[in-house]
């Protein structure tokens, strides 16, 4: 049976769902004028006030914010509250070289870990769940969230932060922890481990897990779900807007359900910027509606994916996000050719190969390279040259047909490729322009 | 019998052999005949011992990835001709040939070892001891 938080707001009607953020817009876009001169002036360049803007259909006339406005506004010009009133920063890992800071007012965390106790609550978690959470703490969001919503949720949590993978593996086995939160690339290599101290997936107590905070494939799913034993859930968010838990899971694996009550989701061209109709493929912008202390209003993710709000058969009616493409900030472009790192894994997953890769880019004689590193495993060695040079060809196809690009694929010795605890360091960029 | 032979996949690398090596020498494996097939990216060790299964666990806890296959160990006269008139009978059999490396039999007893694969070892056997080779078992090897 399915299990909700809150299944007033989460299988509320659609009718329902929409008068809530029609209303909570039109407070928001106000609360925005009054408190954030830095988004009003690109009101009044746009030539729009709060009075333009009635319902949700009036979404398009307001101004987007990037990244980019982040860095202008940094630290305090995008603050929509008295410092005073603010309880905590976050901060991005600044993987992609543009640390965010953001700010929360005590209502803005409580509905952010509510969203990740709905998040939890949708793995099937209660009370009696003893809930691991193995993303970083600190100022990483992974941690404080789920930390958060396993509180709400009622879980037994085991707060060890990444890192010191035996010490993980105690505690999941010696207090038979049953849900486990953390990057999908840590729980590919907890699995690793684990199956390498002898623990089939019959012997590990884990039964769910929630993994986000990088791209992952539907492959390196199925293999992390084989080897531990679980059903493995993905959680979307960014620190920009809260954290995880902006949009998860629930049993149906059929997209993120995103939590329509605090933020408004749309598709738009990443070139003209146009709003895209429903299960048009674009880069998904989002509208915080509920924040006080960081009020994002139409704040492009970088991300590219689709929405549709075909029923889900968990019942639950908000609007569901396809798992994103990549962030277009880990977009390569590789002799003109756009390369998102998880279609790569997607290739090596559906060809027996382990999501252990790293992906090197250069540039000789002004050309770009793709050289693909893999390790070895013992399914793919096989005793004959000939046999193994055909596993790579095939491997070079399966690229060349999912990028349009000719890769170099390299074997490598099993282990060599830096395991993380937290991101996973997959593209080594070595061009310099 | 056949024998099982250990290939090991090894990175194209100076000291990776070496490692290999090392792992072996501090666990007292004690390998019978080696080889090394070499490729522009990665080379592949092949390696006969007593005991496959430890060596196999050996090897693994060390992070190689090894693949077992069916060999056959042929004793050869140690003489001019030696090799020419067993594999007189290979072609005579037509056994397909994949590789093959040598080995030495003892010191005193003139005679030398062949490691052959072939195509499909199974069916190849019968056929060459039939024609009087002396294709060594396992347990032939831990005598010698």
């Amino acid at each position: 049976m399915e299990r909700y938080y809150q299944e007033e707001i989460e299988c509320a009607s659609r009718e329902t769902i929409r008068n809530i953020q029609n209303e909570k817009l039109v407070k928001q876009v106000r609360h925005v004028w009054d408190n954030v001169p830095y988004y009003r002036k690109k009101m009044e360049e746009k030539g729009v006030t709060p009075d333009d803007i009635q319902s949700i259909d009036d979404l398009y006339k307001l101004p987007f914010l990037s990244k980019n406005d982040l860095r202008t506004a940094y630290p305090y010009g995008l603050l929509g509250t008295d410092l005073k009133n603010c309880v905590r920063i976050q901060s991005t890992s600044g993987t992609t070289g543009k640390r965010v800071v953001a700010f929360y007012t005590q209502h803005d965390i409580d509905l952010w870990e509510e969203c990740c106790a709905r998040a939890i609550t949708a793995t099937g978690g209660t009370n009696e769940d003893v809930c691991q959470i193995s993303y970083g703490y600190g100022l990483f969001t992974g941690g404080p969230g789920l930390n958060g919503g396993s509180h709400k949720v009622g879980c037994l949590t085991i707060p060890t932060s990444s890192g010191n993978t035996d010490r993980q593996i105690m505690f999941i086995m010696d207090l038979q922890a049953t849900i486990l939160c953390c990057t999908p690339s840590y729980a590919a290599y907890l699995g690793e481990r684990m199956k390498e101290l002898g623990y089939g997936p019959d012997d590990i107590p884990l039964k769910a897990g929630i993994f986000g905070a990088e791209a992952w494939s539907e492959e390196m799913r199925r293999d992390i779900e084989a080897t531990l034993g679980i059903k493995a859930y993905d959680i979307y968010g960014l620190t920009e807007l809260s954290g995880p838990g902006v949009a998860f899971e629930c049993s149906a694996q059929q997209g993120m359900h995103i939590n329509e009550d605090h933020f408004i989701a749309e598709i738009v061209d990443p070139d003209t910027l146009e709003v895209l109709p429903e299960g048009s493929e674009g880069e998904l912008v989002f509208t915080a509606i509920d924040k006080e202390a960081f009020p994002m209003i139409r704040y492009r993710t970088r991300d590219i994916c689709r929405l549709t709000r075909e029923k889900c058969s968990c019942g639950r009616t908000h609007v569901r996000m396809a798992k994103p493409k990549g962030r277009s900030d880990d977009m390569l472009i590789i002799r003109g050719v756009n390369v998102f790192p998880s279609q790569i894994e997607t290739v090596l997953l559906n060809n027996g190969y382990a999501a252990n890769y790293q992906i090197i880019v250069d540039r000789v004689n002004n050309t770009d390279t793709l050289d693909v590193q893999v390790e070895m495993t013992p399914e793919m060695f096989t005793d004959n040259v000939g046999e193994i040079a055909d596993r790579q060809r095939v491997l070079v196809d399966g690229l060349k047909s999912m990028l349009g690009l000719k890769a170099k694929v390299t074997l490598v010795a099993p282990k060599s490729i830096t395991r993380s605890e937290g991101k996973a360091v997959r593209v080594i960029d070595k061009r310099k322009i | 019998m056949s024998l099982k032979q250990i290939s090991v996949f090894l990175v194209n690398k100076p000291g990776t052999l070496r490692t290999m090596t090392g792992v072996l020498a501090a666990n007292n494996v004690d390998m019978r005949a080696i080889s090394l097939a070499e490729t522009r990216e990665y080379g592949i060790a092949r390696i006969i011992v007593d005991d496959v299964i430890s060596a196999v666990d050996i090897l693994k806890e060390a992070d190689f990835v090894t693949s077992v296959n069916s060999v056959l160990a042929v004793e050869v006269p140690d003489q001019p001709g030696g090799l020419n008139t067993l594999l007189e009978i290979f072609a005579a059999e037509e056994v397909n040939i994949e590789y093959m490396y040598s080995f030495i039999i003892g010191t005193e007893s003139r005679k030398a070892g062949m490691i052959f694969r072939v195509g499909d070892t199974s069916s190849a056997e019968p056929k060459l001891t039939a024609r009087g080779l002396k294709v060594l078992s396992q347990e032939d090897l831990q005598q010698l």
